[in-house]
């Protein structure tokens, strides 16, 4: 199957190609809450503002205190209630900022979920064959959840912290510029180990990311195939098997749990050298108080007044430095979920870049009215249908001609190789042959899946490149091998071949399909819930509903692939004439495993390597004596 | 770790063998966590004795007893060494903490490791029974994500777990040393944050479940969109989709700020209490401070101020644990299913017997897959087979032919009556000689990653290339397993995804021959090969195994015809034995089914 080769170079890729220009999208995402967003930074330039102050609140405090019995004590409650003014400042805007962050990033991560789900809508059918459900999966959750991490958290924190350490920078300056310069070596030494530790800790999850998809990828696999190892006597070799894969697993998890565990004692404790580094120099470098040795006597501090530190500013000063290296490890805690959601949001990104399915056709499908033989276009349901170009009406048919089509998936191997057919108008069309012939490749290109590479398909004489997609397989009914049914009543799910059917169009439908009798026996007939792609019901109940939900949308044209191949043969004969009430009267093309059921064709088409080898009516193809016949006597031996 | 199927595991009774090896880094954790902490609280009393012994000169500072034995002589010296033992306690800590990184981490993934051996040898020893209670996909979640939950709060209870009370602990009594009138404020703080944090769960519990059924429903509508999507396209529906799926995407929206909000709230509350203590401390021990003949210092406050956010941060923590564990208690459940599971299907001990013709009899045999006598999928089954014989099973879906052929290798077992092979009770074979004898081939079969011929190497470990070879040609897989450019190398991906499905039909067929077993039973394994395939299989296992006794299920009439003999099931009994002319005669169902497939041919 064809894979769009510069979108899945990003899948899988952990790191972002290019993390700058992905923030900078990601941000555009705020444009939907630009209001809130701003009385967010606000918000947050306050809190970490009136945060910051609190803790220069102490430099005045302690100064009143050092006055011992005779401090000023009205001074000192001014002060505290300063001090709780600032921080009754600070917990109302930190609650401000993150309701409205909260808004923020539900609302972008919401906008984000629909332009992705909007845009996998309009992809080709070829994206969704060349891709597992697992991975387009993974686009709903890893990816998404990995950027709502980042913008529900990690960029208020973020935006927090940076301002914070800035405001704190500014105070360590004021408070004293010696100090300050330790700090300024404190933050090398912190920057050097976090990235020493950030490195290897990468490098190590990588690896245990690595081993744990192996072993979930076997657990997967030997759960899914239980039965057959029980059959084989397999579980010692499987045990095996996985004990070294397990193993292996142990010993890179153990490394990376290393270094995450790590992180936070080698902080913790790097603050708290820092801390015990400040302490003693400012207690050093302390100014001169009468009547106590002047530490710093005769030293080349003592002659430079302004290099010396009061006492009262040395213990806000720890103040600051003790919320400094919080804010500094939290960042780089933050640093690593942001570059994974940004990784994440890349790859969003490519799905919501990808190219829509194309449609460059101009031809409508309208409903129109016979007047004295001429056609003229009406909203009402008349039943008859007209294709529209420019202002010429042409009666819809049912007539497909397929002239000299090739066509190749990936281009380089040729699946449909010169391909002529046709179909008039109520025909039935069967096509036979093994897996892999090109039968269902025929139907994707009648309804446009995919388009040919060379050669013309017209219907009704018009070319359906010059049809509308969404006209074109209006205009085309579909029972698939795979029924697929969704979540809803059964009602909802015959509804679905016509959203404004009313309730006895879909019985109606229903009674055609042989599928009424079933349906009313049903706990609560029409409005019984399905579950999980119809599970509460048998393989053929659920290809009845399929028959009738095809049957309301009353097509010109009918696409059967392999409608009843997983039926056996008894039930089978009960969806026959449901069936054969549903193709009265159209075009149809059946594809079909079991020949039985193509007997009855106009012409049956036998292809083999994309091509057809034979064509004809049943008895006819039978008399040739060529490979119809051989498919066909190999099944029942009776020569 | 040997488990008696009988016992019932409840709690972590289940997990505790799973330490095992790795006992001793998890014993130490504990002590080195203990020692980080204690370092940890040490420092702001140094802090305090270097702010008021080297700073104020104060007579009393904290500590004084120890730093008094040190060989101070000045004032200096007095700061150089309080310092010095500041940085020395920290790089211990850093030492301690460093060491409880590694002795956790050993811990935790060693017993993850063995957990995850025990559920997989568990589920292997599983019978088909205990399988069909579960879910393929509920098994792997139980083996990975709940394997997953468990070892991180194990890892955390190790850390944490001991680490935030000791904190708790010798943070409080540090600060009640200080100042215990001043330490009294933890009692009003404690039952202020015991009570916040007991609504938020109740609260937030239940709008975080809301959010995740939405999230639920949201997820499951795209994947219903990503495997319906040819329907979707042939009903042109996009924009009905896009418009459901805008509805689920705002419910979740407004539930995600639901839950949230309560979150919103709590990072203030934190912080209001917090800064409340912090307050209330400047204010009581300011006014301490400069009492006449005061005992508390600066120093003191301040490091008053730390222990008080050190002891709340605690408080806090341990309540995040509490929630964390509560959320494990679900993953605890669910692995302890498996190990309660009991084993319905056990080998017999010390079983020496053979098989060695393959005769099988079924002796009224009743079979109910709820073991319900009331509700039986087999009723009455009495019928020999001879060695060598070739037998046909026809019948409609759910009539039991599936579940007639699984009896026999014993992937179940019988309610009432017996199966023997040999004339011995199928329970009195060791397993392993059982099902190497009894070859089969499920209606829902398997390959698995890796190369075809590691794959044939399922059915017989020691086999040679020649002996692979053979078994393909019998299969007739090996015409198209050559034309693979890497041949019998070809890497079949996982769950043999990179062949079609009569090829895969194929290769299964090739592997349950590769096992020269005394039986072969096909259970509908030829439905996708072409029909002249089909017959080139059954002429090729007519001529190469024809001492094997065959059992064969189809849905076509042309597959089994020419066996000995056919049986015709019809709602979990036999309807008619015989041979295709005799069945043609006697068994309405089996002329209907005959008809339906070959109408008009005559014609």
């Amino acid at each position: 199957m064809p894979r769009g080769s510069s979108f899945d170079s990003k899948m899988g890729g952990r790191h972002a190609e290019n993390p700058l220009k992905t923030l900078v999208r990601l941000m555009g995402y705020y444009r939907e809450c630009k209001a809130q967003l701003v009385l967010a930074l606000l918000g947050i330039l306050v809190y970490s503002a009136a945060t910051t102050l609190t803790y220069y609140m102490l430099d005045p405090l302690v100064a009143v205190l050092e006055a011992g019995t005779n401090a000023d004590t009205a001074r000192y409650s001014a002060l505290l209630i300063g001090m709780g003014a600032l921080y009754a400042i600070g917990i109302g805007t930190n609650f401000l900022f993150n309701r409205l962050m909260l808004l923020c990033s539900a609302r972008i991560m919401c906008a984000m979920r629909k332009e992705m789900f909007a845009k996998m809508q309009k992809l080709p059918v070829s994206f969704f064959d060349g891709h597992t459900h697992g991975e387009l999966m993974s686009y709903y959750t890893n990816d998404i959840d990995a950027v709502r991490e980042m913008v529900q958290n990690s960029i208020t924190q973020m935006l927090i912290s940076v301002v914070s350490i800035v405001a704190y920078i500014g105070m360590m300056i004021y408070l004293s510029i010696p100090l300050f310069f330790v700090v300024i070596v404190m933050c090398v030494c912190i920057f050097y180990v976090i990235r020493i530790i950030g490195g290897k800790s990468r490098k190590n999850f990588q690896k245990q990311q690595k081993a744990i998809s192996r072993v979930n990828g076997y657990i997967e696999e030997m759960m899914e195939g239980q039965k057959v190892v029980k059959v084989f006597n397999h579980e010692k070799a499987g045990l095996a098997a996985f004990d070294a894969m397990n193993g292996e697993l142990c010993t890179v998890a153990t490394d990376a749990n290393t270094f995450a565990n790590i992180v936070g004692p080698v902080m913790n404790n790097l603050s708290h050298i820092f801390y015990a580094l400040i302490c003693t120099v400012g207690v050093l470098l302390a100014a001169p108080v009468p009547g106590e040795p002047f530490l710093a006597e005769g030293t080349f501090f003592a002659s430079h007044q302004i290099l010396l530190v009061q006492s009262a500013a040395l213990i806000a000063f720890l103040q600051y430095i003790r919320q400094f290296a919080n804010r500094i490890s939290q960042i780089s805690m933050q640093f690593n979920s942001i570059l994974l959601a940004l990784a994440g949001a890349e790859r969003v990104f490519a799905l919501i870049d990808m190219p829509s399915e194309t449609d460059e056709g101009t031809v409508t499908l309208v409903r129109v009215e016979e007047k004295n033989g001429t056609l003229t276009e009406t909203a009402r349901r008349t039943g008859k249908w007209a294709w529209k170009r420019e202002n010429e009406l042409i009666p819809l048919r049912g007539d497909v001609r397929f002239t000299d089509v090739d066509f190749s998936y990936d281009g380089k191997k040729q699946v449909l190789n010169d391909v002529t057919l046709y179909a008039h108008p109520g025909q039935k069309i069967a096509f036979v042959g093994s897996t892999g012939a090109g039968k269902t490749t025929i139907t994707n290109l009648i309804n446009r899946f995919y388009d040919i590479t060379d050669g013309t398909i017209t219907y009704d004489g018009i070319p359906v490149r010059e049809i509308k997609k969404d006209d074109l397989r209006h205009s085309l009914g579909m029972v698939l091998q795979d029924t697929h049914l969704f979540t809803g009543t059964v009602m909802e799910n015959i509804r679905y071949g016509r959203l404004d059917a009313t309730d006895e169009d879909c019985i109606r439908a229903a009674k055609i399909a042989n599928a009424h009798f079933f349906i009313s026996h049903l706990p609560e007939g029409y409005n019984t819930q399905l579950v999980a792609d119809g599970a509460n019901l048998s393989q053929g109940q659920r290809q009845l509903i399929s028959i009738a939900r095809a049957a309301v949308s009353d097509p010109p044209v009918l696409i059967l692939d392999e409608a009843t191949s997983s039926i056996d043969t008894r039930t089978e004969k009960l969806i026959e004439k449901g069936m054969d009430a549903l193709m009265k009267g159209r075009t149809v093309f059946v594809i079909a495993h079991r020949l039985s059921t193509v007997r009855n064709a106009d012409c049956i088409m036998v292809l083999e390597h994309g091509e057809i080898i034979e064509r004809g009516e049943h008895n006819a193809l039978l008399a040739q004596k060529g490979k119809y016949h051989q498919l066909y006597t190999g099944a029942f031996e009776l020569s | 770790m040997e488990r008696k199927p009988t016992k019932k595991y409840q709690g972590i009774s289940a997990l505790l063998p799973c330490t095992a090896g790795y006992r001793l880094p998890a014993f130490f954790t504990p002590f080195l966590m203990i020692g980080e902490v204690a370092l940890e609280v040490m420092i702001p009393l140094l802090m305090a004795a270097l702010v008021d012994g080297g700073l104020y000169h104060e007579e009393t500072y904290q500590l004084k007893e120890l730093l008094s034995l040190l060989p101070i002589g000045n004032n200096l010296q007095f700061v150089l060494w309080t310092g010095g033992l500041m940085v020395l306690a920290s790089l211990l800590s850093l030492t301690f903490g460093a060491l409880a990184a590694r002795t956790s981490a050993v811990a935790s993934m060693g017993f993850a490791k063995n957990l995850r051996h025990a559920l997989f040898e568990r589920i292997q020893s599983f019978s088909f029974r205990n399988t069909d209670r579960f879910q393929t996909s509920s098994l792997v979640m139980r083996t990975t994500t709940d394997v997953n939950n468990l070892q991180n709060i194990y890892q955390q209870l190790l850390r944490i777990f001991v680490r935030t009370p000791v904190m708790l602990i010798l943070a409080a009594t540090m600060a009640f040393r200080i100042n215990a009138e001043l330490a009294v404020i933890f009692v009003f703080a404690i039952p202020v944050i015991a009570a916040v944090m007991y609504v938020m769960i109740r609260v937030g519990f239940k709008r975080f479940e809301v959010m995740l059924k939405k999230y639920d429903s949201m997820n499951g509508a795209v994947q219903e969109n990503l495997i319906g999507a040819r329907v979707v396209k042939s009903f042109v529906r996009e924009k009905h989709e896009i418009g459901k799926f805008n509805d689920s995407a705002d419910d979740l929206q407004k539930a995600q700020i639901h839950a949230q909000k309560l979150f919103s709230l709590a990072n203030p509350i934190q912080l209001g209490i917090m800064w409340t203590c912090t307050l209330v401390l400047l204010a009581l021990g300011g006014m301490k401070v400069i009492e006449p003949g005061s005992t508390l210092n600066i120093g003191d406050l301040t490091s008053l101020m730390s222990y008080s956010t050190q002891v709340i941060s605690s408080l806090l923590m341990l309540s995040f644990l509490v929630i964390g564990l509560s959320m494990t208690k679900a993953s605890l459940d669910r692995v302890n299913e498996i190990f309660n599971e009991e084993l319905d299907i056990v080998s017999p001990k010390n079983s020496t017997l053979k098989v060695t013709r393959g005769e099988i009899e079924f002796d009224h045999v009743n079979f109910s897959y709820s073991n319900n006598p009331e509700v039986l999928n087999l009723k009455d089954i009495c019928l020999n087979i001879n060695a060598g014989e070739t037998v046909g099973i026809i019948g409609g879906t759910g009539e039991g032919k599936s579940t007639f052929v699984q009896l026999i290798p014993r992937l179940y077992d019988v309610l009432d009556g017996a199966i023997r092979i040999d004339g011995h009770d199928v329970r009195e074979y060791d397993l392993v000689e059982l099902r190497d004898s009894v070859s089969m081939v499920l209606q829902k079969n398997m390959l698995f990653s890796g190369s075809i011929r590691e794959n044939m190497r399922w059915g017989n470990p020691n086999a040679t290339d020649e002996q692979i070879r053979e078994a393909c040609r019998i299969a007739c897989a090996d015409d198209f397993i050559m034309q693979f450019p890497e041949g019998y190398d070809t890497d079949l991906g996982q769950g043999g995804s990179n062949v079609s499905g009569g090829q895969k039909q194929r290769l299964c067929i090739a592997r349950a021959i590769l096992k020269q077993p005394k039986i072969l039973i096909l259970d509908d394994s030829t439905s996708a090969v072409d029909t002249a395939t089909d017959e080139r299989i059954r002429k090729g296992l007519r001529e190469s195994l024809q001492g094997t006794t065959k059992l064969i299920i189809a849905q076509r009439i042309a597959s089994v015809m020419y066996a000995d003999r056919i049986i015709v099931m019809e709602h979990g009994g036999i309807s008619d034995v015989g041979t295709h002319d005799e069945l043609m005669q006697r068994s309405t169902i089996y002329r209907e089914v005959y008809a339906s497939q070959t109408k008009e041919v005559d014609a």
